[in-house]
């Protein structure tokens, strides 16, 4: 017994839910998809491409691509935890009891949250980042590419995690910032907590790293002549997201680590007895969490501006405005994070003054909205597939908005408080913001990262089922709110709520289908990928300096820094006549070779959290140390870069520049 | 320059014209990174000074700080801290004038000042412990533990990187990578000692009080 306590700390066959059909069925899929997809690469002898050119890839574009790759199976994974729910909840509306048994149902919105928020936007978001921002500053890779291979693989590791969970143990089921004192061991002995605890704590160290990597890369690796004032508004609101990274995410780091502590070592910082504070950690997670609302929503408000104004043909409205614009936000953020927990009893001037500065926040984002309807005013639009999501996020993120400034009166929210009207807020802010954001700015640079365009028709189809999915699902919450129904209920026996159940159900399964059509969109867009080509590396007339490399672009990016003297340098070179020109002589660039280290360390990184998690100490010991070790070792690496020779950059510069002959 | 070259200085040279290009990028982007790194610690080290602040009256029938510090003890670790950071400067002064000898000799008298704060605290932690103290007794202990543990813990991560950086002296002299990495290790040291200085002044000078 104390034998396989030592080996197999708290793990043992009975972890493993074999009674719960859906669970057992879900992990099958998940089990088979996994063996399919590593069987396919055996079958096909993939291996030593994936190898070198994907897993120890320090190409930020390569990266960036398998950031989203994650993010679009999590949000498999997620939205089949909001189907589950919807579903529950119109069956539990009218005497029936449903399928999910509450301890289950607990876990499924746990996870929906913490996946959906880590595990999908954040990696969507930071994909996006990798890909297009050193592009955007005529950078040929980020400031730390070893670093950024190893900030992935640690994200990756923590959503492994968060599925392992899924058949091995439980997840949590104290909702996704898991409020103790339900969080503490008195109350949730499971090892559930200690999943989401680890696979957070490892994903939010690498989220982290990329924050001090992209920041530097920004400031010290703009193409000659770039000011800040030139930079294109994407890259500003990655700044901007990156510095809230920085400055929030070390605090969930401690406010985990303390909530750990209370589990592991027995100590009382959010107990109910020893002098703990519950409120305390309340407030230290919200002051990481509310910054984390506009990490998401900064960069989104970003890839708008970009598409605006290229659909639009011309330069975005307000440029400065919007600039300060980011940056008030990026303040403001900090200022607010108590209107989250108005009802705890801070008192009318405490809870007034986060009331103004809540309202306060929607000034510079209204300054946002404006510019983009200027920018569309009198604009020759072009209805492609992102300019769809853009205007479709307009209007969405203005109603949301607006509920958003209906809660911030601490009034009103003592009766909305913790109601589905609060979920159909952020639901309206976050679908609307952020995933319309980073729908549109996939079908915006996807031809910049594969060299061709993706499918119209089945965009559309997509565009049109998420923005009708997305009202009737989440209208009908508005209204439940203001009845009076509060979130996560597992069951509730009312004939009034059911018919908005229901009505909110059949939204989310259209929502289903403008999923199933971006999948059938890159399924069919790869499958026509030569008719659907783009030779030029300049699809949609672009204005930023991305659009002036080939698509996909060589892995050095640019084979001559691109000069630039403003704003929208490359519709400036493009209108003086200077695009595409070979320069007079090619020179030698200097480029990072590979390194396994940050894969690496990402896998053993899963072997920490998962012997943590399950009292397994000798894993969890060993890994960590070799996780240092791999750390020190690569630190001895002296062969890190090397130089691509002037002959190998001619030869594929030269190339690009006679399919663009050929073309014209 | 007009002093004898030494080992160091003749590998620098080599390594300036091997890679003219690449150090000259390299080190301020190397320092900046590691400057917002270390405000991100800086953060780190605020909320956890502000969870002790919160719960520092939470002794629920435990012991008081008042009873449980000494103060000349932790002015000795003090102490310590302080010389491993005025060694470290030394070393980085002898870095400055290519004496690889004096830089190894400085940082081992670093390394030891570290060790040795390293194991008073440890004695400190140990005692408390033995005595019913422990970081499970109270919120108070519980933050007083994790306070000064957390700083224990970056000196401790300071020190591996401390002999991590004395076998790259070894093999390679006061080469350019070398000069960056013992340039952020000093900016890594010389924070803790200014994190220890907020520590002793809040948790120790303002406990006793």
């Amino acid at each position: 017994m104390d034998l396989q306590h030592l080996i197999f700390g708290k793990l043992n066959i009975d972890s493993v839910p074999w009674h719960e059909p859906i669970i057992m069925v879900a992990g099958g899929g998940m089990v088979g998809a996994a063996v399919l997809v590593l069987g396919l690469t055996t079958y096909f002898k993939a291996w030593p491409y994936i190898w070198k050119e994907w897993l120890t890839s320090v190409d930020h574009k390569r990266i960036g691509v398998m950031y989203i790759i994650l993010a679009l199976i999590m949000l498999l994974r997620g939205f089949a935890d909001a189907l589950m729910m919807r579903g529950q909840q119109a069956l539990a509306s009218a005497g029936g009891h449903g399928y999910l048994p509450p301890q289950h149902f607990d876990q499924i919105f746990s996870a929906h949250g913490v996946i959906m928020i880590f595990f999908m936007a954040m990696p969507f978001i930071i994909g996006l980042m990798n890909i297009v921002m050193p592009l955007q500053i005529g950078a040929r890779d980020v400031a730390f590419p070893y670093l950024n291979s190893m900030s992935f693989w640690l994200t990756a590791s923590g959503a492994v995690l968060v599925n392992v969970s899924l058949v091995i143990g439980e997840f949590a089921h104290t909702g996704w910032l898991a409020y103790p004192p339900l969080s503490e061991l008195a109350y949730s002995p499971g090892v559930g907590q200690d999943y989401y605890i680890w696979a957070l704590q490892i994903s939010g160290l690498g989220t982290l790293l990329s924050g001090v990597n992209l920041i530097t890369t920004i400031f010290k690796m703009r193409a000659p002549g770039m000011r800040l004032m030139d930079m294109p508004i994407f890259t500003w609101t990655t700044l901007c997201a990156n510095a809230l990274i920085c400055a929030a995410f070390p605090i969930l780091t401690v406010t985990l680590a303390l909530l750990g502590a209370d589990r592991y070592i027995g100590t009382h910082f959010f107990t109910n007895d020893g002098g703990g504070n519950a409120m305390m950690y309340i407030n230290l997670i919200w002051a990481w969490g509310h910054p984390e609302v506009y990490i998401l929503v900064l960069p989104c408000f970003g890839i708008f501006s970009e598409v605006v104004a290229t659909f639009s043909s011309k330069p975005l409205f307000g440029y400065k405005s919007m600039v300060y614009a980011t940056v008030c936000i990026t303040i403001l953020s900090f200022m607010v994070w108590l209107h989250h927990f108005f009802t705890m009893g801070s008192g009318a001037d405490v809870n007034a003054f986060f009331g103004i500065t809540t309202m306060i926040i929607s000034i510079p984002t209204g300054v946002k909205i404006f510019n983009w309807l200027f920018t569309l005013y009198r604009g020759r639009v072009r209805l492609e597939i992102p300019i769809l999501w853009t205007l479709a996020f307009i209007i969405t993120f203005a109603i949301g908005g607006m509920t958003g400034v209906l809660l911030a009166v601490p009034g009103a929210d003592f009766v909305l408080h913790n109601s589905v009207f609060l979920i159909a807020h952020f639901h309206n802010v976050i679908i609307g913001g952020v995933v319309f954001a980073v729908m549109a700015g996939m079908n915006y640079w996807f031809p910049k990262a594969f060299g061709f365009k993706l499918h119209e028709g089945l965009g559309k189809v997509s565009v049109f089922c998420w923005v009708v999915g997305f009202y009737i699902a989440f209208m009908p919450l508005y209204a439940l709110g203001l009845m009076g129904m509060t979130r996560r209920l597992d069951y509730m026996n009312n004939p009034v709520w059911h018919i908005y159940l229901i009505v909110a159900a059949a939204g989310a399964l259209i929502i289903f289908v403008g999923i199933l059509s971006t999948i059938a969109q890159i399924v069919v867009s790869v499958i026509q990928r030569d008719k659907l080509k783009d030779v030029t590396g300049d699809p949609w007339g672009g204005r930023t300096l991305e659009w002036a490399t080939s698509s996909p672009p060589p892995f050095y990016n640019f084979a001559e820094l691109p000069p630039v003297t403003g704003r929208d340098a490359w519709w400036t070179l493009k209108v003086k006549g200077e695009a595409h020109k070979a320069p007079a002589h090619y020179a030698p660039i200097h480029m990072p070779h590979n390194t396994p280290t940050g894969f690496l360390i990402g896998v053993v990184s899963a072997g920490l959290g998962f012997g943590l998690t399950w009292h397994i100490w000798w894993m969890a010991i060993g890994a960590l140390l070799v996780m240092i070790g791999l750390g020190i070792a690569h630190s001895f690496n002296e062969n890190r870069d090397y130089y691509v020779p002037s002959e190998e950059v001619a030869q594929i510069e030269g190339a690009h520049l006679q399919r663009l002959k050929v073309e014209a | 320059m007009s002093h004898p070259a030494t080992l160091g200085e003749s590998l620098e040279t080599q390594a300036h014209g091997e890679h003219h290009h690449e150090h000259h990028d390299e080190a301020p982007k190397v320092t900046l990174g590691f400057w917002i790194y270390l405000m991100t610690d800086c953060i780190l080290f605020a909320s956890v000074f502000a969870t002790f602040a919160v719960l520092r009256n939470a002794t629920v029938g435990g012991p008081t700080g008042k009873e449980i510090f000494e103060l000349p003890y932790v002015a000795v670790e003090t102490g310590l801290l302080l010389v491993s950071s005025l060694t470290y400067g030394l070393a980085m002064i002898a870095m400055e004038a290519n004496k690889l000898k004096s830089v190894f000799t400085w940082l081992i008298l670093t390394g030891l000042c570290g060790l040795g704060f390293l194991g008073m605290e440890v004695n400190e932690f140990a005692k408390l412990i033995h005595e019913g103290a422990g970081p499970d007794r109270s919120a108070f202990l519980s933050s007083f533990f994790t306070l000064v543990g957390t700083h224990g813990l970056h000196v401790t991560c300071g020190m591996i990187w401390l002999v991590t950086m004395l076998v790259h002296l070894k093999r390679r002299g006061l080469s350019a990578a070398n000069r960056i990495r013992l340039m952020e290790l000093s900016l890594f040291w010389h924070f803790l000692d200014i994190i220890w200085i907020g520590v002793f002044t809040v948790v120790y000078l303002m406990g006793v009080a």
